[in-house]
C-alpha cells in the first residue's frame, strides 16, 4: 500500500522533474528534422522552438579553417529554412554569402542581415529580435557566450517561441571558450567528413559528391549526446542519411573501400 | 549658336544650317517643373517672395534683402553664379519694376550678364516686344513705325488704348510703375514641425522626456490631418548657451503612432546634453510620405513570396536600425551578374520583394560556399595547365592535399561594367581536401592565353 503510493508520488515527481528539464515548456513544440535517427534521439522529437541552440564548427584539430564553421552556418541555415516566416541574421561583419543560404534552402527575401559590429551589439540585436513576436526564427554569429548572457537569450526566445541559433566563431587565440558552459538547450558540433566518391556502374568518376558532415550533440538538456554522419542540407533544408549507411550493410561499403 | 541657330527658329532650318545638329522634343511640363523647384530654391536663398513668370523667367522681389549679398550687384552676381554652377545660364537685371525688370532680363541683358537699374531710363531703346505684348499688337505697332518703348512712352494713352486695345497701356503702366503688379509668391511644401519654448530652462531627463511626448502626439495630429506618415525625424534642443543639441530617428516604414515614435525617441534622448538647460525643443518631421489610414491586419488576400513586414517587423527593425545606424539591417537581393563579389544587392529591409526571381540569378545546379573570402586569398597550388583541378595547395601555410575536386565553372569578365575585364577569365573549381572540407578556389586565367590572366590561384570562399 504504502509502496504503492511512494511509487506514484516518484512518478508525479519524475513528471515535474521531466517538465522542468524539457525546454520549450510553453508548448510552443519542436522543429523535427524528418529524421528519424536524429529526431527520435532528441527530446520532443526535434529542436525545441522557444529555446536557444548552440551550432559551432569542429574544433582546431579539424583544421583551422574549420573554424570559419562553413558547415555549421549552412547546418543553422538548413534548419532556419524550415521554419515559418522572417529570419534574423545578426553577425559583426558579414562574410556570409547569400547564394549559398539561398541553396539550402533559406530563400534571400526570408533574412534580415544586422550588421552589429561588435559582440556586444551582436547580443543586444539577438536578445532584441528574439523578444520580437512573429520572426520565424533568429541566428547570431559569436565567439563568446557565457552563462549569464546565454540565460537571459534563452528567456527571451522562451518569451516568444522563437527558434534562437547560435553560430559559434572559434577564436583562435582562444579555442578553450568554446568548451565553457552554457544555457543553450542542445549544443552541437558540425564537422565536414570526406564525401563518399561518385561512381556510376561501380566504378568511380570524378566529381564531388553530396557533403557529408558529422553532428555531434555534445549537449542536450533532457537527452543524451551522440555522434550522427548526415549528408548536408538539401534545397530545403533537409538532412538526409548517407546512402551506404541507409542501407544499412557493411557489405554495400566493402566494394568502395577495396575500390578506393 | 555660333552656326546662326536661334530660338523659335524652324526645325528644318536649322537642320540646314548643319548636319550634326540634334534635334530634341521640347519637354514642356518638365521645363514647368524644374522652373517651380527653382522657384522654391530662390525662396529659399534670397527673398520671401518668388513667383515663376512662365516660359522661362523667375521674379524676385528684392527690396531691402540685397545688403545680404553685398548690395544689389553682389545679388545679381551671386544668383548668375549659382545658376551658372546648376548649368543654367541666364540673364537678369535688377529694376523698379517687375515690367521693367522683365523687359531688360530679356532684351538687353546678354546670357550670363546682370544689369541694375534705377529710373526707367533704360526702357526707352527696347523693342516693344519687350512690354510682355500680344505678337499680333507688336506686329500692328511695328506697320505704323512704333519700334521702340521710348516711342509710345510719350503718346497719349486713351488713343492708343482705342487702337491697340487696353493691355497694351496696362503694360506700359506696369513697366513704368504706374500701376501695382503684385507676386504671387510661391507657397513651399508645409514644414511638419512643432516647437515648445520654455519660461524656465529645462534640463531633467523627465521633464524633457515629457515635453517630447507632447510634441510628438501634436505632431502626429497634424501629420494625420494631411495623411502623412513621417520616416525620419529630428528632435533638436537650443541650449542656454546658444548651441544646437540634436537626435534623429528614421523608420523603414511611413508611420504616424505617437507610441511608437516616443519609444524610439526615448532611447535616443539621453544623447541630448542640455548643459546650463533648454530654452526650446523642436521636433521636426525631415522625410514623410503619404500614409492613408488602414484598417490594421486586413491583409489576408496575400498569396507568393512576401517581404517581411507583413508580419509586423517594422518595430523591431527601427529599433535595430536606430541603435547600430542606416544600412545596418538590410536584406539581400540577386542581381544580374555572374561575378560572385556583385550577384547581390543591399536593399531596405522592409522594401517590397524585387521583380527578379533568385533561381533566376544564383545558379542551383552550382554550389556556392557559405563564406566568401573578400579579397580572395592567394594560394601556391600544385596543378597541370590548361584545366586540371590542383593536385594539392597551401593555403594560410597549411599544406593540403586534393582528395576530389569539381569544375571548372569558367566565368567571364564582365567587359561591360570594367574595361580592364574584356578578356579576363575566371576557372572556379571546388576542392575536397583529406578532412572532407570543402574549398572555392579560383584561377584567374584559362590556363592557355595569357591575356586572360596571369594564371595564379586564389580561395575565394569556404563550403560546408
Amino acid at each position: 500500500m504504502s509502496d504503492d503510493r511512494s511509487r506514484s508520488a516518484l512518478q508525479a515527481l519524475r513528471v515535474r522533474v521531466a517538465e522542468m528539464e524539457t525546454p520549450g515548456r510553453r508548448g510552443f513544440g519542436v522543429l523535427p528534422f524528418g529524421l528519424a535517427s536524429l529526431d527520435q534521439r532528441l527530446p520532443g522529437g526535434g529542436l525545441a522552438r522557444g529555446a536557444l541552440h548552440e551550432v559551432a564548427g569542429a574544433g582546431p584539430e579539424a583544421g583551422p579553417e574549420a573554424g570559419d564553421g562553413a558547415a555549421a552556418t549552412l547546418f543553422a541555415a538548413g534548419v532556419l529554412a524550415r521554419t515559418e516566416g522572417a529570419v534574423l541574421w545578426c553577425v559583426k561583419r558579414r562574410d556570409l554569402f547569400a547564394p549559398a543560404l539561398a541553396q539550402a534552402g533559406l530563400t534571400p527575401e526570408r533574412v534580415i542581415f544586422v550588421e552589429a559590429g561588435d559582440e556586444a551589439g551582436v547580443l543586444a540585436a539577438f536578445e532584441e529580435a528574439l523578444r520580437h513576436p512573429g520572426l520565424g526564427g533568429a541566428a547570431a554569429e559569436l565567439s563568446d557566450l557565457g552563462m549569464t548572457a546565454s540565460r537571459r537569450l534563452h528567456l527571451a526566445a522562451e518569451s516568444t517561441g522563437a527558434l534562437g541559433l547560435i553560430v559559434r566563431r572559434w577564436r583562435r587565440s582562444r579555442p578553450a571558450a568554446m568548451e565553457t558552459p552554457n544555457a543553450a538547450a542542445t549544443r552541437w558540433r558540425i564537422a565536414p567528413l570526406p564525401a563518399t566518391p561518385l561512381q556510376v556502374d561501380g566504378r568511380l568518376i570524378a566529381g564531388l559528391g553530396r557533403p557529408l558532415w558529422r553532428l555531434d550533440l555534445t549537449r542536450c538538456r533532457g537527452g543524451e549526446g551522440f555522434s550522427l554522419a548526415v549528408e548536408a542540407c538539401d534545397g530545403e533544408g533537409r538532412l538526409a542519411l548517407p546512402a551506404l549507411l541507409a542501407d544499412g550493410s557493411a557489405a554495400a561499403h566493402a566494394p568502395l573501400q577495396a575500390a578506393s | 549658336m555660333a552656326l546662326g541657330v536661334r530660338k523659335h527658329m524652324p526645325a528644318a532650318q536649322a537642320s540646314a544650317l548643319s548636319a550634326e545638329l540634334l534635334l530634341q522634343e521640347a519637354d514642356l511640363a518638365g521645363d514647368a517643373q524644374a522652373l517651380e523647384r527653382l522657384a522654391l530654391w530662390a525662396y529659399r536663398r534670397y527673398s520671401p517672395s518668388v513667383c515663376v513668370d512662365p516660359p522661362d523667367g523667375l521674379v524676385l522681389e528684392v527690396a531691402g534683402g540685397a545688403h545680404r549679398f553685398g548690395g544689389e550687384q553682389g545679388l545679381i552676381a551671386d544668383l548668375l553664379a549659382r545658376l551658372q554652377a546648376f548649368g543654367v545660364t541666364g540673364a537678369a537685371a535688377l529694376a523698379d519694376t517687375w515690367g521693367a525688370a522683365s523687359a531688360l532680363a530679356r532684351f538687353a541683358a546678354r546670357p550670363g550678364q546682370g544689369l541694375v537699374s534705377h529710373g526707367f531710363a533704360d526702357l526707352a531703346d527696347l523693342p516693344v516686344a519687350a512690354l510682355r505684348l500680344a505678337p499680333e499688337t507688336v506686329a500692328a505697332l511695328s506697320r505704323v513705325g512704333l519700334e521702340t518703348i521710348g516711342d509710345l512712352a510719350g503718346r497719349p494713352a486713351a488713343p492708343l488704348a482705342l487702337r491697340y486695345g487696353q493691355d497694351l497701356i496696362r503694360r506700359l503702366d506696369q513697366a513704368y510703375g504706374r500701376l501695382a503688379e503684385p507676386i504671387v509668391a510661391v507657397v513651399p511644401p508645409t514644414a511638419h514641425m512643432r516647437e515648445a519654448r520654455f519660461p524656465e530652462p529645462i534640463s531633467a531627463p523627465e521633464t524633457l522626456s515629457r515635453h517630447m511626448a507632447r510634441l510628438v502626439e501634436a505632431l502626429c495630429a497634424d501629420l494625420e490631418q494631411h495623411g502623412f506618415g513621417v520616416r525620419r525625424l529630428r528632435l533638436s534642443g537650443l541650449r542656454l548657451d546658444a548651441r544646437v543639441e540634436t537626435v534623429e530617428i528614421g523608420l523603414a516604414q511611413a508611420t504616424r503612432t505617437p507610441a511608437r515614435l516616443i519609444r524610439l525617441l526615448g532611447e535616443k534622448i539621453a544623447q541630448i546634453d542640455p548643459g546650463f538647460g533648454l530654452e526650446a525643443l523642436r521636433l521636426s518631421a525631415t522625410r514623410i510620405e503619404p500614409l492613408d489610414w488602414r484598417p490594421p491586419g486586413s491583409d489576408l488576400t496575400a498569396t507568393g513570396p512576401q517581404p517581411p513586414d507583413g508580419q509586423g517587423l517594422a518595430p523591431l527593425v527601427d529599433a535595430l536600425e536606430n541603435r547600430l545606424g542606416t544600412g545596418r539591417v538590410y536584406r539581400v537581393e540577386p542581381l544580374v551578374s555572374d561575378m560572385p563579389e556583385r550577384c547581390e544587392a543591399r536593399v531596405a529591409p522592409l522594401q517590397p520583394v524585387g521583380e527578379l526571381d533568385w533561381r533566376a540569378v544564383w545558379r542551383e545546379d552550382w554550389p556556392r560556399p557559405a563564406r566568401l573570402l573578400n579579397p580572395p586569398e592567394p594560394i601556391e597550388t600544385l596543378a597541370a595547365l590548361p584545366d586540371y583541378p590542383p593536385a594539392a595547395f597551401t593555403w594560410r601555410g597549411v599544406r593540403r592535399r586534393v582528395r576530389a575536386a569539381d569544375g571548372p565553372e569558367r566565368l567571364y569578365g564582365e567587359w561591360w561594367r570594367r574595361t580592364a575585364e574584356r578578356d579576363s577569365v575566371r576557372d572556379y573549381f571546388q576542392l575536397e581536401d583529406e578532412t572532407g572540407a570543402r574549398f572555392w578556389v579560383f584561377r584567374l586565367g584559362d590556363g592557355e592565353r595569357p591575356q586572360t590572366g596571369p594564371q595564379n590561384w586564389f580561395l575565394h570562399g569556404l563550403f560546408g
